[in-house]
């Protein structure tokens, strides 16, 4: 993360960073939610999974 | 700068999947919880019956691994499931501005909307075709071949859809209609046999409303990720 400048236009390698930040973020959230085998992971988001339409068991 | 735009794409996931999980309270839940008084009768061969007296809760809630810690029913199981869709919301909603970073074509209040629509074509309608939104107790193919199937129909239909937003070239178009396609001519994972205890009316209301559900989610997530973009937008696609 670079200074917080108040109205600093993103260069493109910021950008492309943030981008990949946010692309790791959200796969990763979805993998824990949606499709991680992990006992408690599954019993916790189990009606979720079954919600969003995600295979589930 | 940075920071600032990761935070407001996640918050305006959590808002859309928080309404979400209101939506899954009301309509979808109680399916659920309908479908599992069947699933005993369609699993009972390969979960053993727990014993009658101390049953009650695991039976329900730890009905299908019956392995680890598991929400009681009631508001533990509420609330847990409140979580993970706002975390979920959180999860698409990343992914979607992630997308937009990394091709540079903005998210904004007036196109949020269609963010969100394609993400729902790609994410629910697409994998919807060959796996419908399952209820517990219905037959299903091995798990890790369908979540191979779900990954790759979502990706290749996202794809797909970014070559035909992006490009205008024959080839693209071309391209974008064997990724849509492909994994529809491969076919999702199917099961051996359809049958099961739970009512036909059951599984078809489900899928209805998951269906519904999930197209509310994702037209509330990319109108909230347009409207928490799109004052940063000059500066973001600055590049």
């Amino acid at each position: 993360m670079t200074a917080r400048t108040n109205s600093l236009s993103l260069s493109i390698s910021q950008r492309i960073a943030a981008g990949l930040a946010l692309l790791f973020v959200g796969l990763s959230l979805t993998y824990a939610v949606g499709f991680s085998s992990l006992a408690v992971a599954h019993n916790t988001a189990h009606d979720t999974r079954h919600a969003i339409g995600f295979p589930c068991h | 700068m940075i920071g600032r735009v990761i935070l407001a794409a996640l918050l305006a996931g959590i808002a859309a999947g928080l309404i979400m999980g209101a939506i899954q309270h009301v309509r979808l839940t109680p399916l659920i919880l309908e479908a599992e008084t069947y699933e005993s009768q369609s699993h009972s061969h390969d979960h053993a019956a727990p014993a009658a007296g101390e049953a009650a809760p695991a039976a329900e809630a730890g009905h299908d691994h019956g392995e680890g810690w598991a929400p009681a029913d009631g508001w533990q199981r509420t609330l847990g499931t409140t979580i993970t869709a706002a975390l979920q919301g959180a999860a698409f909603a990343a992914v979607l501005a992630g997308i937009s970073l990394l091709t540079g074509l903005p998210i904004t209040r007036e196109n949020g909307i269609i963010w969100g629509l394609c993400g729902f074509l790609a994410a629910t309608v697409a994998p919807a075709a060959g796996l419908p939104p399952e209820l517990p107790g219905l037959p299903a193919a091995d798990l890790m071949t369908r979540q191979i199937w779900w990954i790759g129909t979502t990706a290749a239909t996202g794809a797909g859809l970014y070559l035909i937003a992006a490009r205008r070239e024959a080839w693209a178009v071309a391209l974008a209609i064997v990724l849509v396609a492909l994994p529809h001519v491969i076919g999702a994972p199917l099961p051996v046999t359809h049958e099961s205890a739970v009512p036909p009316y059951l599984a078809a209301t489900f899928v209805a409303n998951s269906i519904a559900a999930n197209a509310i989610l994702w037209s509330l997530l990319g109108l909230f990720l347009g409207l928490a973009l799109n004052r940063h937008a000059r500066d973001i696609y600055a590049t």
